[in-house]
């Protein structure tokens, strides 16, 4: 298993009760956006429908909400396929999976 | 004695307001879920402890809150809004077909008998239910399957069931109100539903008198009168003494019938309070002057309550969901206002006085009074 650093939105880290932005997220298998989400969503079930819709069923998981943005290693993954494997440097540990709320005012 | 507690729900967050019986002196609490759109909370009359907060953002989509100590804590509870089968379309605002989507919940109605059953109205427009506290909600989809779905059309807020009225002396019956599609009523216990729009008139759309399609901003009733219904729609407040089977209009003398709340006295079935807005393109008092207007007869005659609020620049709107009343001996009256203000009458609406003024925009208020 991977220790993900993941860093979430200030709404997400109150609803989690987590003290710090970024939480470390254990990942089973190929470290992917589906990958990382199923295992925030099942460590905090909380967060579920918050960064991607409700899926129909579990093999059908929800689509990433419009406003919801995922980077990493400086770059835009949030219209990658949710299997992509993400970089290395994630997957290791050196650089955080950022879950970030799109700028949108307000 | 006995104390009050107003659950105000706001643009960026909840708020408990609360006082003794003497409505005084008032300590606030809040921002609960600081920062998150918070369209209603409302505790059960059952359990007073008992609260039900929808809490949502456009970022991160719909929370739903429960707490079980009188809104001290809460905790997450489903979040699920999955409409039964394939929803199909509505109508949009151009009257072609647009999907059916979940967006939103505006309002949750707990029952008066059960603390963990809750009704919920959501956007697009359906009716949930949870007999679990919360733990999960299923569709009453024979509301939306009834016949006239198809042709529901949003309202400027959205296509939204934002009423949701319960019948204490009959339990099969509910209520419940669109924007814009109108009002409907089941009659056993959700299973069926009918419209209820008779002698509701709207400009705006093809056929004035239409079996569907109105704009209803909100019905009110007494509980000691469950089959009288009061109305206050896009334009015009209605009343119906069938349970909705026919409507009256009883604007009477008010200065303008739009508006958004209204809300019945606690001990006076026939006394009933709407806050006149200009106009259905200018959502703020006529003049600056806010005011709300009281009817001891059930409308028609309707006079102006001004005492304590403001007589000029005042230009708030008052949101569907912000007024609630107190069962205290001398009936309180609440509203809360687009500017932040939640306004309190002790007497009956006789005279008001600001509990808080700088609050972010009101979008719902509801009234606990506790023992």
């Amino acid at each position: 298993m991977a220790d993900i650093r993941v860093v979430l939105p200030q709404h997400l880290q109150t609803l989690a009760r987590v003290p710090d932005r970024e939480v470390a997220i254990g990942v089973d298998g190929a470290v992917t956006i589906r990958a990382i989400l199923d295992a925030i969503e099942a460590r905090f079930p909380q967060l579920r429908g918050t960064i991607r819709d409700h899926g129909t069923s579990p093999s059908t998981p929800g689509r990433r909400r419009p406003f919801v943005r995922f980077f990493a290693c400086e770059e835009d993954w949030s219209h990658a396929a949710p299997d992509d494997p993400l970089p290395a440097a994630v997957a290791d540990g050196r650089e955080p999976f950022l879950v970030v709320g799109a700028m949108a005012g307000g | 004695m006995s104390a009050v507690r107003v659950l105000v729900g706001t643009r960026k967050g909840a708020f408990v307001l609360s006082s003794d019986g003497t409505r005084r002196a008032w300590d606030v609490s809040g921002p609960h879920f600081a920062g998150w759109e918070i369209y209603h909370l409302k505790g059960s009359p059952a359990d007073p402890n008992r609260i039900y907060v929808s809490q949502g953002s456009g970022w991160f989509g719909q929370l739903m809150q429960r707490s079980d100590d009188g809104g001290k804590t809460f905790t997450p509870v489903d979040n699920t809004f999955a409409y039964d089968g394939v929803p199909g379309t509505h109508q949009w605002y151009d009257g072609t077909p647009h999907p059916w989507e979940f967006k939103r919940v505006w309002h949750l109605e707990p029952s008066s008998t059960d603390p963990d059953t809750v009704y919920a109205g959501i956007e697009d427009a359906a009716l949930f239910k949870s007999t679990d506290g919360g733990a999960s909600w299923h569709e009453l989809s024979g509301l939306r399957k009834h016949g006239s779905g198809p042709h529901w059309q949003p309202g400027a807020g959205g296509l939204c069931l934002h009423t949701i009225l319960l019948d204490p002396t009959n339990p099969k019956r509910i209520v419940i109100a669109i924007s814009a599609a109108g009002a409907f009523r089941s009659d056993d216990g959700g299973v069926t539903w009918k419209p209820i729009n008779k002698g509701l008139v709207s400009d705006g759309i093809p056929n004035p008198n239409a079996e569907v399609g109105h704009c209803v901003h909100r019905i009110a009733s007494h509980r000691s009168r469950p089959a009288t219904l009061f109305m206050q729609k896009h334009w015009h407040v209605m009343r119906s003494d069938d349970a909705g089977d026919q409507w009256t209009k009883v604007s009477g003398n008010l200065p303008t019938d739009f508006g958004f709340v209204i809300d019945v006295h606690a001990h006076e079935p026939e006394t009933i309070f709407v806050v006149p807005i200009k106009s259905d393109s200018e959502h703020f008092p006529l003049d600056g002057r806010l005011r709300v207007y009281r009817s001891r007869s059930g409308g028609n005659d309707w006079e102006p309550l001004a005492k304590g609020l403001p007589e000029k620049d005042c230009y708030v709107n008052v949101l569907r969901d912000a007024m609630a009343v107190d069962t205290l001996d001398s009936c309180g009256v609440y509203f809360g206002t687009t500017g932040g203000q939640v306004y309190a009458s002790p007497d009956g609406g006789d005279s008001w006085s600001a509990i808080v003024r700088d609050l972010p925009p009101v979008l719902s208020v509801e009234v606990q009074t506790l023992p």
